[in-house]
């Protein structure tokens, strides 16, 4: 009964989204107040029909019904509860539930905050992002139904992937599609901006901060699964440029250039169209990252072919977001102007640059990314892309976005000067590089890469540090201390020093790993230990244990330095019962400064085993930065003047309203 | 500078910057590609010499022989096999039998050296590589779903 409540609940959300898609719309070009204002309501009962059928299939996991198909492939009774929760989001129809889901909480969000916007504006974004919800319903329920039945009934499932079952992998998939949705938010606003041809600071004030929330949870949603990488599949990597991460990534480049080039629309009114582009660009990303990764096509362009229905859907619902948008500009954009004018050397070019090279890394994976998948689809030949491509590309145009990072900032805007900046920036420039070469001789060795990532690293570090001091330092006229200045600065821009700060943060962790980084492989016995960076690990024991739904053989190693024990760690080899799949569990004891990293990788002759045993110098750093940039966007994104922008602007229209009643 | 100056120089430095940014990228890309290459096709020499490059196929039953941390096994296409030799942790889902790619190069002894060995999270599953190289000799195509790579090795 469960899921056909739930199946019900889709056909009148698709009834719904339909209505909120086109009447609003129809309404807002019309001026026909009665239709914009159904925008609302329709967005919130859409949410209660997606979240009631979200909660007919997290309800048909947590009772184990594997009369339903999709439950019965990602599940089974022996699955903790937890992971059969996360069930929900562990194939490809749930995923897409999933996506849909975050869609009407941003659509809910939006309804809720946009009092201070005039109606036909509101109706228009609702209206496009009800759009494509339908477009989402439509999919799934022709193509990809999560509540699709089975018979017979099997006695038990097939269990959630073991890979799958993790505490990363339950917040992941949320995370990351609360950024990619969150890009719909500023699609929306830029699509309704071009159709109603009105597109002025407003729109950049309001789209910011949204797209800053977007940005941070795709930050924290791309940092867990580097996590996950680094931990699950056992060997302690943490970036692959695969297919599946270029997918996240790319979005996550368009947004970050998206959210700077808005920063000059809204405080100077220049880049307009061209931040309406980005938006639309971010999304379609987001969009294309969506079905790369759950269509099947990474791992095969035939798996279009087992299923035509899916794959012409996809196709053609790409074509009809991205195309009409891109045509709707092209038509629309030269109506929007190119803004204010800015001088040669401004902090307005400073970001244009930043811009350029984010677009342009962007493009740099995308040709890395899909070019082997159409060689292959055009029946070409299969090749893939080697990591060593991205790693090529993406240095080169790194180093000058980061020395950006340092000297935009404190450039004016409109009209700057390159002597004066270098002036105020000489001690910034004398401290990096002395503490980059320190740095590095410190580590023992000093090589060219890592202190280029020292650079950047203290580079960031020390203009930011100027640039707080130039603000807060005492100065004739103006009273209080320097606490009370710190205090007065505004939010926004601390968001953005905290941000950079985790630029600067996870560029050494980097350069830390890349270079001083220990790996081996050792084949070890009870009783045996090797040393690896000054550590001694001793392989104390072995034993079996019984988890929920697994069988596993847990080692014992014990860690000690200079005589002295650090920590004991239990990596262990895991068999899931149901699929009867080995997993390796590593054992990691994570430090500010290095992880202790152990995985049993294969038993061989006379009881010993291959381990993996790593010391990975500041490996904590690269995530403890990803997590500095989504704090500073969230502190950017909470300032104070979107806030009291609003609620000033909605005093006026109570005010105006009561005026005119 | 005039203002047409000044937006002809930011257009001809952004020109210059997307140009450089072009040539940098084409030329790592075409010098980091990856071809695919079956075992008949390497037993009949098409596969380079000295150029890092994709094999794919089937683990043979039995072929399997470790020494230390180093491993050898033979990939075949059921018409062709080719030794394989490769050091370090093989993935959890490396089976006798099982689909498996391989990255790396030949020897001049005719062994392939593996720098990469990848296989995925799925027994049912067939890398698309290997799946291609059975294809190509004539078998019919397995079973392949769609789920998380694994690599192992650097």
């Amino acid at each position: 009964m469960i899921p056909e409540l739930g199946q019900l609940s889709l056909l009148l959300a698709l009834a719904v989204a339909a209505i909120l898609g086109t009447l609003p719309i129809i309404g807002a070009a019309q001026g026909k107040p009665q239709w914009t204002s159904l925008a609302r309501p329709a967005a919130q009962t859409l949410f209660l029909l997606v979240g009631f059928a979200f909660v007919c299939l997290a309800a048909s996991f947590v009772r184990n019904d594997f009369s339903v198909l999709y439950v019965a492939t990602n599940s089974n009774s022996a699955l903790p509860l937890q992971y059969r929760i996360a069930g929900v989001w562990g194939g490809h129809e749930g995923s897409l539930l999933l996506w849909l889901m975050m869609l009407c909480v941003w659509m809910l969000a939006v309804s809720q905050f946009s009092k201070h916007l005039p109606a036909p504006v509101v109706a228009r974004i609702l209206g496009v992002m009800g759009l494509i919800g339908a477009g989402f319903l439509l999919f799934m329920l022709t193509t990809s139904n999560p509540f699709e039945r089975l018979f017979p009934v099997p006695m038990d499932g097939n269990d959630l992937n073991p890979l799958l079952q993790d505490p990363g992998m339950v917040v992941h998939p949320p995370m990351l599609y609360m950024g990619y949705v969150g890009f719909s938010v500023a699609f929306s606003f830029a699509v309704a901006a071009l159709l109603g041809g009105n597109l002025d600071a407003t729109w950049a004030r309001w789209t910011r901060p949204w797209t800053t929330a977007a940005w941070c949870f795709l930050t924290v949603g791309i940092m867990l699964g580097s996590i996950w990488a680094y931990y699950v599949l056992g060997w302690g990597g943490w970036w692959f440029w695969d297919p599946v991460e270029n997918a996240s990534f790319m979005p996550w480049l368009a947004g970050t250039a998206l959210i700077h080039s808005l920063a000059v629309t809204e405080k100077r009114g220049a880049f307009k169209s061209w931040t309406v582009l980005l938006a639309i660009v971010a999304f379609s990303l987001s969009l294309l990252g969506t079905f790369l990764v759950r269509s099947g096509v990474l791992s095969s362009v035939h798996a279009f072919a087992t299923d035509p229905g899916r794959g012409l859907f996809i196709l053609g619902f790409l074509v009809v977001v991205i195309g009409g948008s891109l045509v709707l500009y092209a038509w629309r954009a030269p109506s929007i102007g190119l803004g204010s004018r800015f001088g040669l050397v401004s902090r307005e070019t400073m970001l244009l640059m930043n811009n350029v090279l984010f677009v342009v890394a962007m493009l740099s994976v995308l040709l890395g990314t899909l070019y082997p998948l159409a060689l292959d689809a055009m029946g070409m030949g299969k090749i893939s892309v080697g990591p060593p491509y991205f790693a090529t590309v993406f240095v080169p145009l790194m180093v000058p976005v980061i020395f950006l990072v340092g000297i935009g900032p404190l450039a004016r805007w409109k009209q700057a000067e390159l002597p004066e900046l270098a002036k105020r920036l000489r001690w910034a420039a004398g401290i990096t590089v002395v503490a980059a070469l320190l740095t590095g001789w410190l580590m023992g060795h000093v090589t060219a890469g890592a202190t280029m990532g020292f650079l950047m690293a203290f580079w960031v570090l020390t203009s930011i540090a100027t640039d707080i001091w130039e603000r807060v330092r005492p100065s004739g006229g103006v009273h209080g201390g320097i606490l009370a200045r710190v205090r007065l600065l505004p939010r926004a821009m601390v968001g953005m020093f905290v941000a950079h700060l985790g630029v600067a943060a996870f560029a050494f962790g980097v350069s830390m790993v890349n270079t001083y980084e220990v790996e081996r492989d050792v084949k070890m016995a009870v009783g045996d230990s090797t040393e690896v960076s000054g550590y001694t690990f001793f392989f104390a024991g072995l034993k079996n244990v019984d988890g929920p739904n697994y069988d596993a053989v847990r080692g014992l190693v014990e860690v000690s330095r200079n005589g002295r024990k650090v920590e004991e760690l239990h990596p262990e080899k895991r068999i899931y019962r149901v699929q009867r799949n080995p997993m390796t569990e590593a054992a990691i004891d994570p430090g500010f400064t290095r992880d202790l990293y152990v995985s049993l990788g294969e038993p061989v002759e006379g009881g010993a085993w291959i381990v993996r045993v790593y010391v990975k110098p500041f490996v904590d750093w690269i995530w403890g930065g990803c997590l500095l940039m989504a704090l500073g966007g969230a502190l950017a994104a909470s300032d104070r003047r979107y806030r009291v922008k609003q609620k000033q602007e909605s005093a006026s229209t109570i005010a105006s309203s009561g005026a005119q009643a | 500078m005039k203002p047409r100056q000044k937006r002809l120089a930011i257009i001809g430095g952004i020109v210059a910057a997307v140009g450089v940014a072009t040539a940098l990228v084409l030329n790592a890309f075409q010098s980091n590609l990856v071809f695919f290459y079956s075992p008949s096709q390497v037993a009949s020499k098409e596969a380079p010499v000295g150029r890092t490059f994709r094999l794919g196929g089937l683990v043979e039953a039995g072929s399997l022989k470790r020494d230390g941390v180093t491993v050898s096994f033979l990939v075949t296409d059921t018409v062709k096999t080719i030794p394989v030799r490769y050091q370090g942790i093989l993935p959890d889902l490396f089976k006798e039998g099982k689909g498996v790619v391989a990255q790396g190069q030949v020897g001049p002894d005719g062994v392939f050296v593996a720098r990469e060995v990848l296989a995925k999270h799925d027994e049912n599953y067939m890398p698309p590589e290997a799946g291609e190289a059975l294809k190509r000799a004539g078998q019919p195509p397995m079973k392949t779903s769609g789920t998380i790579m694994k690599e192992a090795g650097k």
